[in-house]
């Protein structure tokens, strides 16, 4: 049989997704036996330019992590999409926008500025900002141009499957390379993972009943090794997160933040959160109610740490 | 021409509809930009749904519920006002101001409660103008140079 020829591309992330991949650790050997490795910025000497000149759908399948919040990202959305069999989103930024999405508070002025402008530690160095064009005698230099609103790798071009995690777990990774490489590929859509229910479901917290008259930050309580966080008052998502992960976070103390995704079937992970927020207080007085839910004080942060871009409304509206 | 808002009401089929209808019944001089859609008890609003109606082009929400402790399931509408209180926060810091969310107890005999709702909501965002979303589609064309 052929080998299979795979690519890898990295957008608006972090670089964990390249991590995560080589987390796989020696099954990597297992993947180089039957696939070829024709594009990976991160590892291998392949440019732009040898994508562009490969013909149309050449590439078995590409592994795409980060959203697309730029113009080179948006092309190289495009290009790959144009050459690949199969496409599929890595990570929980290119399956919802991931940490970057929350950039859809923002816009790109108010960034910009932040970022080579406002902060005290930045040097002014006579108001000189990075041009997207400048002309110089030897040619043109060019930057890509960065968008207002940050986008998830499906609303621009059509993906196949989706690995979620950030980073997606090794289990995960594994999961979906093995069903490649075995060619027994589910249907189009498929968000890959071991567990379709809530990350709740593979948590070993004990439930009982929900009733917090408290809503505590991390660093506020040490939570005991056995009670369900949201019960302590911590805002833990793993109610509104689809599991696969083993329900990492809560076993170490951490609340779940989210990072697998709505659970099926859910298309706004966030409302599906507050949701659950909500029914979990302990109050029939308004006052208290108030008082109570006044001490969220990052909602958009909490509900959506990872899908904004992907949520109903997915940005905050522009001025 | 003036900006004629779209709101849209969801209105809890024991008391609040009752009072909607009362207020028709009784000829109650209303504002007709509202649009209802009956639920069996406000605590069956899923938050997404408000949400969901912003982005299908909705410039306000009005959420009606029956008074606290006259829920016809018991606690329902303090589950409203739990979530309601929560999504206003969220709402805001996505930019959606909070005149655009509106909750209000209507009880079956509370025509007038209802009325002022709806004129309040209305006068509101009217005087915040529409609600736009931003074409995102559009954004990557426009910003190339
Ligand atoms: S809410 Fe968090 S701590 Fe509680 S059961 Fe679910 S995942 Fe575990
Ligand atoms: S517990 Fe939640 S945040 Fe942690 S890895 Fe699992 S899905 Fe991600
Ligand atoms: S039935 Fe009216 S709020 Fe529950």
């Amino acid at each position: 049989m052929a080998k299979l020829k795979l690519a890898l591309y990295w957008a608006a992330s972090c670089g964990g997704c390249e991590i995560a991949q080589l987390m796989i650790g020696d099954k990597i050997l297992k993947l180089i036996e039957a696939a070829d490795i024709v594009f990976w910025p991160v590892a291998i000497d392949a440019k732009y330019d040898d994508v562009e000149a490969m013909p149309a759908k050449s590439i078995d399948v590409c592994l795409f992590n980060g959203a697309i919040r730029n113009s080179e990202q948006e092309h190289m959305a495009k290009m790959l999409r144009e050459k690949s069999k199969i496409l599929i989103a890595y990570g929980a930024c290119a399956c919802r926008g991931g940490i970057p999405g929350l950039g859809n508070l923002h816009d790109r002025q108010s960034i910009f500025n932040t970022v080579y402008r406002d902060t005290v530690s930045t040097e002014k160095n006579g108001n000189i900002f990075p041009q997207t064009l400048f002309r110089v005698s030897e040619g043109d230099l060019t930057l890509p141009v960065f968008y207002d609103t940050v986008s998830t790798l499906n609303q621009v071009v059509d993906v196949e499957y989706y690995i979620p995690g950030c980073p997606p777990e090794e289990k995960t990774t594994w999961l979906a390379l093995e069903a490649l490489l075995e060619g027994k590929l589910p249907p189009k859509g498929t968000v890959i993972s071991h567990n379709v229910k809530a990350v709740c479901d593979e948590c070993s917290r004990k439930r009982d009943i929900k009733k917090i008259k408290k809503i505590y930050r991390n660093f506020e309580i040490i939570p005991d090794a056995e009670t369900c966080l949201l019960e302590l008052g911590l805002l833990c998502t793993g109610v509104a997160t689809r599991g696969g992960c083993g329900a990492l976070c809560p076993q170490v103390n951490m609340p779940c933040t989210g990072c697998y995704g709505p659970v099926e079937g859910v298309i706004d992970q966030g409302a599906h959160f507050l949701s659950a927020i909500a029914s979990v207080i302990d109050s029939k007085d308004e006052e208290e109610i108030r008082t109570i839910i006044n001490d969220v004080l990052d909602p958009v942060g909490t509900c959506y740490r990872y899908s904004l871009p992907d949520s109903l409304v997915r940005r905050a509206s522009l001025k | 021409m003036s900006f004629e808002p779209k709101i849209i009401a969801f209105l809890c089929n024991w008391c609040s509809y009752a009072g909607a209808d009362l207020a028709g019944v009784s000829r109650s001089k209303c504002s007709p930009n509202v649009m209802s859609i009956r639920l069996m008890c406000s605590g069956g609003l899923e938050p997404a749904f408000v949400l969901k109606a912003f982005k299908e082009g909705a410039d306000g929400v009005l959420v009606c519920g029956c008074n606290l402790g006259d829920c016809h399931y018991v606690d329902g509408n303090y589950k409203t006002l739990m979530r309601m209180t929560l999504l206003k926060k969220l709402v805001k810091q996505l930019g959606i101001e909070e005149e655009r969310v509106r909750l209000q107890w209507v009880c079956a005999s509370c025509a007038e409660d209802f009325v002022q709702a709806v004129n309040t909501i209305t006068n509101d965002v009217k005087a915040l103008g529409p609600y736009t979303q931003i074409k995102i589609e559009a954004e990557a064309e426009t910003s190339r140079i």
